[in-house]
Formats: structure tokens, sequence, C-alpha cells
């Protein structure tokens, strides 16, 4: 049996423990809620931009295809996994599903013979797949919006995309992220940025009011459609890597606080069980030095 | 909003970060690619891109607010006119001094990558090509806002 000066350390040990995570758990959840307002707040950008891409793809003549960004190259050779991931640990599962599907779909599309290039943002996820994945790698960004994510640190990823795609160094990209559900749930989502696959059933126009019954009006371009597009496209891409970062940021601060509540919480459970070994050694050690001393005076 | 008010055009300015503004005004002058654009109520459904400048908030024929934004896209349909905005502030909040010292910052950046431009090749130069496009597009936008404050002081 452990002695009480071992035992004293071990809770004084576990004590502290307790703080940090208790500490830690109070920063992820004020952290969680601005991550949380910051992804609410970007949300009405990314509808208009939705609503603005669906009429102009709705509007570009059929068979002409339109920008690459939208029709796609028309292979689907080569495949771009952006895999977004954080720059801290402790935060439960959150890194670990993201990788686990990660590995999953590279091997996916391994075996039907595509090849993959893989882009990582934050350090958990360059880490993690540099062991296995090394020579897929082809950049990683680590430390990305610090200690705000900005819309200026999506888009210089985002101009990256756009710049690799043009250079013909991929055909279809995808973005795994993990979507913010709730504070104790996260769900890892793959997301296909490149081609661009255009919302359906979203209204482009309400009809007039002041004319019931006609036609639902037609845009017009200024300057033209494929123009706009062409602009258009590059920053969607650069708002939907946005406002996935803001998700996986709201996530990652979700899942640690889920984390650090339950290390908290098993700390607690350790210090009683200690706690009661400690007085129970304590008892036995004064009721052994008692019968000592009784037998010791009964012997004389 | 139970009943649309009739003789107003809802106006929306939204940025990446957040939805700035939101309210009914008389008329909004937004200044598109190929030239500004006033947008009443009625308004024929448009699509433009925004060049650099300033969009002013008509209440009766009075301007009641100017914001300067530095580029992005217009919307606009018989009821409402939404400016997606890359990065919108009030006219009043422009500071001479300040742009005057990015705009000599960016000019420095900019003749240092144009001399790497002339000089070197390959990916070397596509890098600093691209980085000089980039600073270009910033010394355009600095200009806009000299551009907007001369011109609001004349107002």
């Amino acid at each position: 049996m452990a002695n009480l000066k071992d035992l004293r350390v071990r809770i004084r040990s576990v004590k502290s423990t307790q703080k940090i995570t208790s500490a830690m758990k109070m920063v992820a959840a004020s952290r969680l809620r601005r991550a949380q307002e910051a992804a609410e707040a970007a949300r009405p950008y990314g509808v208009r931009m939705e609503r603005m891409l669906a009429s102009l793809a709705g509007s570009i003549p059929a068979g002409s295809g339109g920008p690459k960004l939208l029709a796609g190259t028309g292979k689907d050779k080569v495949h771009l996994l952006i895999v977004a991931t954080s720059d801290r640990g402790l935060a439960g599962g959150f890194n670990a599903t993201i990788l686990r599907d990660a590995r999953r779909y590279i091997r996916e599309l391994e075996s039907q013979g595509k090849t993959v290039k893989l882009l990582t943002i934050g350090r958990k996820g360059r880490d993690g797949l540099r062991r296995d994945y090394a020579r897929l790698i082809i950049n990683s960004v680590t430390e990305l919006g610090r200690p705000r994510l900005s819309f200026l640190d999506a888009k210089s990823v985002g101009d990256q995309v756009t710049a690799l795609f043009e250079a013909g160094e991929f055909d279809v990209c995808t973005l795994i992220y993990n979507k913010f559900k709730s504070a104790i749930s996260q769900i890892v989502t793959r997301q296909q940025l490149v081609p661009f696959p255009v919302p359906v059933g979203v209204v482009a126009v309400e009809p007039v009011p002041h004319a019931p019954g006609a036609p639902a009006a037609v845009y017009e371009f200024e300057p033209d459609e494929s123009e706009i597009l062409e602009e258009l496209l590059p920053r969607n891409l650069a708002i939907q890597l946005f406002t996935a970062l803001l998700e996986n940021v709201a996530s990652e601060q979700g899942a640690r606080m889920t984390a650090m509540d339950n290390a908290t919480r098993n700390a607690g459970e350790m210090i009683d069980r200690l706690t009661i070994t400690y007085n129970r050694t304590r008892q036995a050690v004064i009721t052994k030095e008692l019968i000592e001393i009784i037998s010791g005076a009964d012997a004389l | 909003m139970a009943e649309p008010r009739a003789d107003k055009v809802q106006f929306e300015l939204v940025s990446p970060e957040k939805l700035l503004l939101s309210e009914p005004v008389d008329m909004v002058v937004v200044p598109g690619g190929e030239g500004n654009f006033g947008v009443l109520i009625g308004h024929a459904p448009l699509i433009s891109t925004v060049r650099p400048g300033v969009i002013d908030v008509y209440e009766g024929t009075k301007i009641t607010e100017r914001i300067f934004v530095a580029g992005g896209f217009a919307e606009v349909t018989p009821e409402r006119c939404t400016v997606l905005a890359d990065e919108a502030m009030p006219l009043s909040d422009l500071d001479k001094a300040s742009i005057d010292g990015e705009l000599r910052g960016f000019e420095g950046t900019a003749a240092t990558l144009r001399d790497q431009v002339a000089r070197t090749s390959g990916s070397e130069h596509d890098e600093a090509a691209a980085e000089l496009v980039a600073i270009e597009k910033r010394i355009a936008v600095c200009n806009a806002k000299l551009q907007a404050l001369s011109q609001g002081a004349a107002h």
C-alpha cells in the first residue's frame, strides 16, 4: 500500500490538473460563444451569395458550361483535399474524427485510381497526415486566423486554391471539416468546393408584388454574366471556406469544452478516491501505532 | 415586416463578417462596375459588380449616409438592394493621413515587386507578378478612398 506521503503528493498533483482543466473549460466556453456569434454573423453574406449564384448559374446558356470553377474541368482524376483541423490539441475527438475521415476518403479515392493532393489547415492536420501521406501534402497552413479568424485569412487560402485550379493542378476540390451542431456534437462534413454545386431550390427572384401573376423577373447583368461569374466564383470559394472555418473554430471550442468538462469531473472522482485511500491509510497507521504501544506496554 | 412599405427600397449592406446595414431607404446610389446607378423602388432586377467608391443613401433628396466600399457585388430586385461588400466603412471614418501613409507603403512594395518581376523568371517571377497584382488592387482602393474624401469635402 502506498504510504501517506505518496498519497499526499498524488492528491496535490491531481488537484492542480483539475484546476487547469476547469480553467481551460471556462476559456473554451467563452471562446465558443464568440465563435458562434461570428459564425452567425457571417451567415447573411453566404445566403445572399448563394442566391446570386443560383440566379447567375440559371441564366448561363446551357451547353456553354460557364466558367470552370462552376462547371468543372470535365475530369475527376486529381482530387484536392483540404483538411481543416485546429492548431491546438486537448479538444477531445475533434481532430481525430476529421483525420479518420480524411484517411478513409484518401484510401477510397486511391483505390479508385485517383490522384490525391492534400492541403492541410491547422497544425494537428499536418502532423497527423504527415506520417502516412507526406508525399501527398502540397501545402499546409498553420496558425491561421489567430487570435480571430477574419475573412482575409480565409481569402488567402481561397486564393491559393483558385491559383492551383487555374494552373490545372486538380479537378475536384473537397473540404473536410467539423460542422458545429452543439457543444457536445460536431459532425464531420465533406463539402465539395470545386466544381461548385449550385444550390437548387433557392428562389432567385420573388415575384414582383405590384404585378401579381407576372412572370418572375429576369436579372440584367452589368457587365455580362460570365464576367460577373468570373469574379464571383473565387469570392464564393473564399466565402465557403470562411464559413466552414468559422464552424470549425466553433466546433473546436465546443469539443474542447466538453473534453475539459469530462476531465474536470474525472479529476474530481480521482481526488475523492485518493482521499478515501489516504484517510484509510492514515487510520491504519494510527491503529497500528496504538497496537504497538499497547502490546509494548503489555509486554512489560 | 408584416407589410412592406410600398415607397421604400430595402437596402442591405453585407460584409463577409457581418450584416452591416438593413433598412428601408428612399434611394441608394451604388458605384457599379460600369458606372454609378441609383436604385429606387421598382428598379429592374440587376446584378452588377461594385468598384471601390462611395455608396450614398438618400432620404428624400438628402444624403443621410455615405459609406465607402472597397468593391464587391450588388443585387437589385424591385423591392430590395443588396450590396455584398469586401470592406465597408462610413466615409467619416476615413482618415487622409493614415491612407496616405498606407499608400506610400504599398507603392514602395509595388516598386520592389516590379523590379523583381523584371529581373526574375520562372516560379519566382509568377509569384512576384501575382503579389504585384494584389498590391496594385490595394493601391487602387487607397486612391478611391482619397478620391472619395476629396469629393466628400467638396459636398
